[in-house]
């Protein structure tokens, strides 16, 4: 096995188009001829996921980007280009803002939630604890069930009754004296989406601690010594020392929580059903398909969640590539 | 190394290219088979399908049956892989449906063919209730086959609980129901209405709509445009709310069977909810009359708000002749009379044969009151009266209503509903 | 359950400086309280699971039935069935094919790029975050159309494609924490793309197949949305199959509890047997941004 580079940058490694490894002094058409054969496997290798990425992701989004441009608003209707009436429309309704609102905040609670457990879990088991094997497996387990099979369960634990009929988390809270805690999870108008976020928090701080726990592990020893041995306590090692080097792994956690986040369905589906309460862009989206039928309003709604999906996503693809390249040349 | 690692990836490359070789064989099989598809997938509508299975295969023993149902929600996932299917020209050769508007968009695609000659050769013109086709027709054609009734507009209750609130027997009208919850507050510990997620609030509206309107207004109500800006209206949505005021604040992390069990256990006095509740009460062992009992919704008494499982069949059928035999099974009296018991409904014919249902209490009174020619609506909510669109956006109106309780811009929304339409 | 003494390698075990006895204590107790947190919907599972249909109610979520019975178990086994074996032959062959080309890619990006390969990759990227409910019609009128609709073909092929991406950025990473001076040495013998990637790439790739196996292995295995939607009847796999113990009105929650434990039992054996494999994958530079 290799050693895991200390630098999370260093993917490039320099390698660029490869260069001949002999110099040649043939005719510049030779010159470019082998240019050419040096890359042109390497592309052709490439090319099937090229092909299948090309028509699966980019037709697709090319599909539904003209449909959202239209006014098919039945299956059975011509849609002709109305530009962007569906986007405008949709601000105009209240259901919209409300899940959009919900989004966020369920967004906002799951992606901090989830780090934040997931770092103290890593933090907790950095240093080697007895049953370590144990808690790990544990923490990770959640990744490896669906909430098709869970959802009931966190419907039942998050039962908003009141302190006299109390059921789920709620009963165990009267039970242990701390009424106080009783709640109406989800069901709460406004703020309930920060309740959703907690199965989904439990089903992903797991993943979130094996990437930090990978990251910790990742920082040379010498590191940690020489910090300590400049005065710094073992808190302080790993706020100046640690995370600093950690930076990459927490934003890549960010990018792949927020846009499982974003696009957050089954979940929903599977505690709340369909209502508006627990409303979101995706759960109205297959409403607005399946149920309504109406094609232009469904694909509307898809690429408002892709745009808010790759205001996510580019910056951070585009400033990884710059770096990389920066540190790379 | 390097061989033991080059063996790995070609043996993982063979089987993968074996299991995807050997996963044929799906829908458009042979030329004998059925393609059925429904939503009836666990408890007695199991159980039926089941039953018309085998009576279909004892039939037809050269045709191969598939059963293609798909759970969920009343049908959600349901319908959305049919939708799918529809959308993309695969249909299955036969579908359930809610017989009734929410089949209207299908039929405006030109996805189902109309049935008219189908009913006058099975003679279901005669043997089904005139105000029954009158309401499943659009544009004077029929396009399904309903198999059975269920009653929308029923109220369970708690006896013992009624008894301990000091109200004797079922309320009659709106005004004697809240009364009735009035008293179970102020005289028990039980909750007075129980309801459960989203769709059963959407459900208890339109109990509460016929009871406050009456029949022939309630019926009206579902003509594209109509005026839902009335004084009539905003008395009955008036109404609603009182009564929704008496429901416990948990419902929306329960749905109908969490909600009708809290009656038949008696930590509820009321719930209003479908027929199907009593085969639900059925399989928790509650006792009839004593555990629970039923009536007409308040203010409903005579009028039966139904709803309806109907068959279709759709254009491009693959196996169309065998679709056909499918239909007359289901529409036969033998068909319904052996699937509605198992159900847990009754059959839309006007001639089934009431021994059948002896044995079961509900269903017993629930046929005899089917066969004494009762005033019809058809249930919104379970898609009788409005089509997926407009159902939908009363649904919004209604959860929006459940978020900031504001009942003008309930009836304002409500409205605009029926003009888009 | 696994004694990963590796992992000691890389990590020093407890007893660093700083860290005292109590100190251990605080964080066990700590991580047997959160371990409990983990463990409450897998009990409330199991335990009702156990129950007769009249028990399986959320007021009786915590308690043990008082009466307890295997009916649950025994419907959910029949239902879920004939799922099950669909379930592996579509899972295993979409996870293996985008791990093998996620692998070739991601070789090709980190280490024998051709002009233009980073907007590729960046394009690849981007495929990882499409909302699936987009896709779902296009995807069927596709798969219709070109006569592939019926096995379990159109369901391997949109978990492979959808899958590619995160398996290219898995091997990607990895790849390039792979010491420059060995696929350098390659190429001056004059091996060429394909024999670097067989020879020097391939034999150290277990890490990273490990990580791209299990992700790709859970998400096909636990997806739903495709599955209802790209398959029939009869090539069902389990989640469609788990979806229908609902049943459509009356929800017989003991016989639900048992099927999803059921469901999601071989992906937790996958976690329980390869977790640390996956754990080290991680750790090896797979997944760093």
């Amino acid at each position: 096995m290799s050693e895991p580079t200390t630098r999370p940058g260093a993917a490039s490694g320099g390698t660029g188009p490869p260069r001949p490894t002999r110099p040649r002094h043939g005719s510049r058409g030779a010159r470019l001829l082998t240019r050419v054969r040096s890359w042109l496997p390497s592309l052709l290798l490439v090319s099937p996921s090229i092909l299948l990425l090309g028509l699966f992701v980019y037709g697709m989004i090319g599909w539904n980007t003209r449909l959202a441009l239209s006014d098919q608003h039945r299956p059975i209707d011509e849609g002709s280009f109305v530009g962007l009436d569906n986007f405008v429309a949709l601000w105009q309704e209240a259901r919209w803002p409300a899940a959009v609102n919900n989004a966020i905040v369920f967004t906002v609670v799951f992606v901090g939630g989830a780090l934040l457990l997931g770092w103290l879990l890593g933090l907790l088991l950095d240093k080697g604890i007895r049953g370590e094997p144990v808690f790990r497996t544990l923490f990770l387990a959640p990744m490896a069930v669906s909430f098709i099979a869970t959802g009931v369960v966190w419907r039942w634990l998050m039962n908003p009754a009141p302190v006299e009929r109390a059921t789920g988390l709620n009963a165990l809270f009267v039970q242990f004296n701390l009424d106080f805690l009783v709640n109406t999870w989800w069901t709460a108008p406004d703020f309930g989406m920060a309740a959703m976020a907690l199965p989904a928090i439990w089903q992903l701080s797991g993943y979130v601690m094996a990437l930090f726990l990978a990251g910790f592990r990742g920082v040379p020893e010498e590191l940690r010594e020489a910090a300590r041995v400049d005065g710094c306590s073992e808190w302080g090692v790993y706020w100046h020392v640690v995370m600093p080097q950690l930076r990459p792994v927490t934003l890549s956690a960010v990018i792949i929580i927020g846009h499982m986040s974003l696009k957050v369905f089954d979940l929903i589906i599977a505690i709340a059903g369909q209502q508006i309460v627990a409303d979101v862009p995706a759960v109205y989206m297959w409403s607005t398909v399946f149920e309504v039928r109406d094609p232009a309003k469904g694909a509307t709604i898809a690429s408002y969640l892709l745009v808010a999906v790759a205001v996510f996503v580019i910056p951070y693809l585009v400033w990884t590539m710059r770096k990389e390249r920066s540190e790379g040349r | 190394m390097r061989s033991r690692w080059w063996s790995v990836a070609a043996g993982a490359l063979g089987l993968a290219l074996v299991a995807s070789g050997c996963g044929g064989g799906g829908r458009d099989g042979g030329e004998s088979q059925v393609e059925v598809f429904s939503w009836w997938t666990g408890g007695g509508e199991e159980a039926g399908l089941n039953a018309l299975i085998e009576m279909y295969e004892d039939q037809n023993p050269d045709v191969e049956f598939v059963n293609a149902a798909v759970a969920g929600g009343s049908g959600t996932n349901a319908q959305a892989v049919l939708e799918g299917r529809l959308q993309s020209q695969d249909p299955p050769d036969s579908f359930q449906g809610h017989a009734g508007a929410e089949l209207q968009d299908y039929i405006e695609a030109g996805y189902l063919q109309p049935l008219d000659d189908f009913f006058d050769e099975q003679g279901l013109h005669e043997a089904l209730p005139d105000q029954l086709v009158e309401q499943i027709s659009y544009e004077g054609s029929v396009y399904s086959v309903p198999v059975n009734i269920h009653r929308s507009n029923v109220l369970w209750y708690n006896p013992s609980v009624l008894e301990e609130a000091g109200v004797d027997g079922p309320p009659e009208t709106l005004d004697e129901l809240i009364d009735a919850l009035e008293a179970v507050e102020a005289e028990t510990d039980a909750i007075p209405m129980a309801v459960g997620a989203q769709w059963t609030v959407d459900h208890l509206l339109e109990s509460v709509l016929l009871g406050s309107l009456g029949t022939e207004a309630y019926n009206a109500l579902w003509e594209p445009g109509a005026d839902w800006d009335t004084p009539e209206m905003a008395e009955a949505l008036a109404t609603f709310e009182e009564v929704m005021a008496y429901t416990q604040e948990e419902s929306a992390a329960e749905d109908w069977q969490e909600a009708a069990r809290r009656v038949s256990d008696g930590e509820a006095a009321f719930n209003i909810m479908g027929d199907w509740a009593a085969g639900y009460f059925d399989e928790l062992g509650a006792i009839p009359e004593e555990d629970y009992a039923w009536a007409a919704s308040p203010g409903t008494e005579g009028t039966y708000m139904w709803l309806s499982d109907s068959f279709t069949l759709p254009v491009g059928a693959p196996h169309e002749e065998h679709a056909r035999t499918w239909l007359e099974l289901v529409a036969s009296q033998e068909g319904q009379d052996t699937f509605n018991p198992l159900k847990g409904s009754i059959p839309a014919r006007e001639d089934a044969e009431p021994a059948h249902y002896a044995d079961n209490p509900y269903l017993e009174s629930a046929l005899a009151e089917w066969q004494s020619d009762p005033q019809l609506a058809g249930s919104f909510w379970h898609g009788v009266t409005v089509g997926n669109r407009w159902k939908n956006d009363i649904d919004t109106a209604v959860g929006l209503y459940l978020q900031n309780e504001d009942l003008d811009a309930l009836n304002e929304a409500l409205h605009q509903a029926a003009q888009t339409e | 359950m696994s004694q990963s003494a590796p992992d000691r390698v890389i990590a020093p075990g407890g007893g660093t400086a700083g860290t005292t006895r109590r100190g251990q204590a605080v964080k066990f107790a700590v991580l047997v309280v959160l371990a409990a947190f983990f463990l409450m919907p897998m009990y409330v599972l199991v335990v009702t699971g156990f129950k007769p249909f009249a028990e399986a109610t959320s007021a009786r979520a915590w308690l043990l039935p008082r009466q307890w019975s295997t009916e649950g178990w025994a419907a959910a086994w029949t239902a879920l069935a004939p799922g099950l074996w669909n379930s592996v032959r579509m899972v295993v062959p979409a996870a293996v094919i985008s791990a093998v080309l996620g692998s070739l890619n991601g070789y090709v990006m980190a280490r024998w790029r051709f002009p233009g390969a980073d907007t590729v990759f960046t394009l690849f990227l981007f495929g990882m975050f499409i909302p699936y409910q987009a896709v779902m019609i296009p995807l069927q009128q596709i798969m219709v159309s070109s006569g592939l609709m019926g096995g379990l073909f159109p369901l391997i092929l949109a978990h492979t494609v959808y899958g590619i991406p995160i398996c290219t950025l898995i091997f990607r990473n990895y790849y390039a924490s792979i010491p420059h001076t060995l696929i350098e040495a390659a190429r001056v013998d004059g091996a060429g793309l394909l024999r670097t990637y067989a020879h020097v790439v391939l034999p150290v790739s277990a890490p990273a197949f490990a990580v791209t196996l299990i992700w790709q292995f859970t998400s096909a295995w636990n997806d739903f949305l495709f599955a209802v939607f790209l398959t029939g009847p009869r090539s069902w796999p389990v989640t469609v199959q788990l979806n229908n113990v609902a049943g459509s009105m009356v929800v017989p929650y003991n016989q639900q509890m048992a099927a999803a434990v059921l469901a999601s039992l071989p992906t937790l054996v996958i976690y329980l047997l390869l977790g640390r494999y996956f754990m080290r994958g991680l750790m090896a530079g797979a997944l760093k941004g």
